[in-house]
């Protein structure tokens, strides 16, 4: 097992350096500089470049580039906010959205749970109808559709909830995005856990388990459940990724000062290092959910984890 | 009518045998599929005596499976038993009709404890996410009530009893580390766990390499010995029949077309279709090349039929066998066949001269 989480994370961390090369390569072609100003003389140009290293070979530039974004030094931004460190914007935002994003995975991946199971256990009965109805309705309802419908009904006709985000009521308010985000989890996760059960349910080991006497809760719990929730953990990290993704427009309708909001102005201002240091903070989390990922799988299905550390096809 | 009196009068309308342990009267098992009802079981009668072996053999669709499975209480959903009982008597010689009871009763009281199951591919049987040990404790801690030092101890007697090596160390194991053998050794464990009197071994060697065929064969053989068990075969192959069976019964279409004692069956047989399967036994020391095969493929049950199932595949058909399907003729105590040429009106027919040869009952 060891063996097994080591290799994992070996991989994880040079596809890190994989993604660190791309963004440099990436910022190092784009046209054109940050000095690009008429007023500039050439030996002006020339003392800002030797200011910011830009007069270093290639590969030393990417040395330090390497070196900053490990120790989490994203360079300044320098048209959001003039000459304040990434890092500092970054501390802010992250954990908000980082919350909010948590909290619908929470709430989306439990309801879906336990709508999947309820459809695969009522197979084919009004229940079963019902949650596959939800689930497909729940995949294919933009988020920013259910946000903007969620915001008119509890927050604006029921008043519920607070309509935008205040940093005062950080859960309170948090709630509807919260919803508006987990909506899709919980479609995804309980149309999974549905087929995945299904096909557990139907299997020989659950005849064999019922023909010893094995029914009810202790079939489902020990048995069924384990082995359908298998498949149902690949799908979960890609969703955790999609969240912070769809979470770009929900922010925005919520107000949320997160770093989905970040990016979109980022974009916009044509702050490079700002964009550069969120891809990187992207791919950061989605390695690592991956690697959790993976060592959950270990941890659940024994087929993966090998004595050698290696993985069985 | 008193309550006892009357509990006693429906006593005594369940049908037990004399001297049978389990006896299934007029099962009828019919499903609902998309393409209409088909009747997979049409009135099967048959006994099971304690400490013997009884062998269902049949094609594939012959329902032989769906009659263990309506006995284990583990039909699926679009399944439903139509008529019929099967009684098992109790310890004490109480009778209980195993289609009566509710599904929870049938788990918690007859599924391991009194009848156990040993499907056909050991390679799925097993949860593969779970130690062998933490399966094999399932039922000694759920059913037994032991405690977990107890049940450990238990589980590492059965495993040795069924010949596993370093027994101890092998609790730990998970299916996928174990052998199709081993793995079938453990479910045949595990199915043994609770002490059952019945066990149903479904196809329990076809999924297996012939040389582990016969010493899962030995191994279940010697375990009825130990433990005094009925065992009930399912299986298309006359060869495992004939090592293990004291009673035989072939199905065809859902119906038991001929019943009788192993040897009965296989020196003298009465029903074409038993004639065609055991023309169909490969036998080394037949010298012709070419394997008998019966012609044609297993009716489709769809609906109704008329007449003998068999009759279009069957070369010594009557013209009454594509109008009315024949009854049960008794030849024996023991010895029943289905079949118009049994009729005092019917024609002499010459039944093929030679049979390939069964092999050895083992022991």
């Amino acid at each position: 097992m060891a063996a097994y989480i080591f290799k994992r994370a070996l991989i994880a961390v040079l596809t890190l350096l994989l993604i660190v090369l791309i963004l440099f390569v990436l910022m190092a072609f784009l046209p054109g500089s940050p000095f690009n100003d008429e007023r500039l003389t050439v030996e002006q140009i020339a003392t800002l470049r030797a200011k910011y290293g830009l007069d270093q070979p290639l590969l030393a530039q990417f040395w330090s580039f390497v070196k900053n974004t490990f120790s989490g030094d994203f360079g300044v931004s320098y048209a959001i906010q003039k000459n304040v460190p990434i890092s500092s914007l970054l501390s802010g935002r992250l954990p908000v959205s980082m919350r909010i994003g948590g909290q619908a995975i929470l709430l989306g991946s439990l309801l879906g749970l336990v709508l999947g199971v309820i459809a695969a256990l009522k197979h084919n009965t009004v229940w079963d109808t019902f949650c596959t109805v939800l689930s497909v309705v729940g995949v294919s309802i933009p988020s920013y559709v259910f946000a903007l419908g969620l915001s008119y009904l509890f927050g604006f006709k029921l008043k519920w909830f607070p309509i935008l985000y205040q940093s005062a009521l950080p859960f309170h308010s948090s709630v509807l995005a919260t919803v508006a985000l987990s909506l899709f989890t919980m479609a995804s996760i309980a149309r999974f856990t549905r087929t995945e059960l299904l096909e557990v349910l139907s299997s020989d080991y659950i005849l064999f388990a019922q023909s010893r006497g094995i029914d009810g809760f202790r079939l489902i719990a020990r048995h069924a459940l384990r082995n359908a929730l298998i498949p149902v953990i690949t799908v979960l990290a890609p969703l955790v990724v999609g969240l912070m993704t769809g979470s770009l427009v929900v922010e925005r309708i919520f107000s949320v000062p997160g770093v989905g909001q970040l990016l979109v102005e980022g974009i916009q201002a044509n702050d490079y290092s700002v964009v550069t240091a969120l891809s990187f903070v992207y791919s950061l989390i989605y390695i690592a959910i991956m690697l959790g990922v993976d060592i959950l799988y270990g941890v659940i299905d024994p087929r993966i984890r090998l004595a050698k550390g290696e993985v069985q096809p | 009518m008193s309550d006892q009196k009357r509990a006693d009068s429906a006593q005594n309308e369940l049908f037990l045998a004399e001297n049978a342990l389990l006896s299934v009267r007029n099962l009828t098992v019919r499903f609902k599929t998309g393409y209409g009802v088909v009747g997979a079981v049409r009135g099967v009668d048959f006994d099971l005596k304690k400490g013997k072996t009884l062998a269902i053999v049949g094609e594939s669709g012959s329902g032989k499976s769906v009659t263990v499975k309506a006995l284990a209480g583990l039909l699926g959903e679009n399944a439903a038993i139509e008529s019929g009982s099967a009684v098992l008597r109790g310890p004490n010689g109480e009778k209980t009709d195993l289609f009566s009871l509710k599904r929870r009763e049938m788990r918690r009281q007859i599924n391991g404890r009194r009848i156990a199951m040993v499907f056909q591919d050991p390679m799925t049987s097993l949860d593969p996410t779970m130690p062998i040990g933490k399966q094999l404790m399932e039922g000694l801690r759920d059913h037994l009530h032991l405690g977990r030092e107890k049940a450990t101890e238990e589980a590492v007697r059965l495993l040795k009893l069924v010949e596993i090596p370093e027994a101890e160390s092998r609790m730990r194991s998970y299916p996928h580390q174990l052998s199709g053998g081993m793995r079938q050794r453990v479910v045949i464990a595990m199915a043994l766990s609770c002490n059952p009197e019945i066990l149903i071994c479904d196809e329990p060697t076809t999924a297996l390499d012939v040389t582990i065929q016969s010493r899962i064969l030995e191994l279940i053989q010697d375990l009825q010995r130990k433990l005094g068990l009925s065992v009930i075969y399912i299986t298309h192959d006359l060869g495992v029949v004939a090592k293990v069976a004291d009673e035989i019964a072939v199905m065809y279409a859902g119906r038991i077309v001929e019943r009788g004692l192993a040897d009965e069956i296989f020196y003298d047989p009465r029903h074409p279709y038993t004639w065609g399967l055991l023309l169909a036994m490969p036998d080394v020391e037949m010298d012709s090349g070419e394997l008998y095969t019966i012609p044609g493929n297993p009716p489709n049950m769809v609906g109704q039929t008329v007449g003998e199932p068999f009759a279009p595949r069957n070369e010594y058909a009557l013209n009454i066998d594509f109008r009315r399907e024949a009854p049960m003729f008794k030849l024996s105590e023991t010895h029943y066949a289905a079949t118009w040429l049994l009729h005092e009106k019917a024609p002499e027919v010459a039944r093929p001269a030679r049979f390939g040869r069964p092999p050895k009952r083992l022991n």
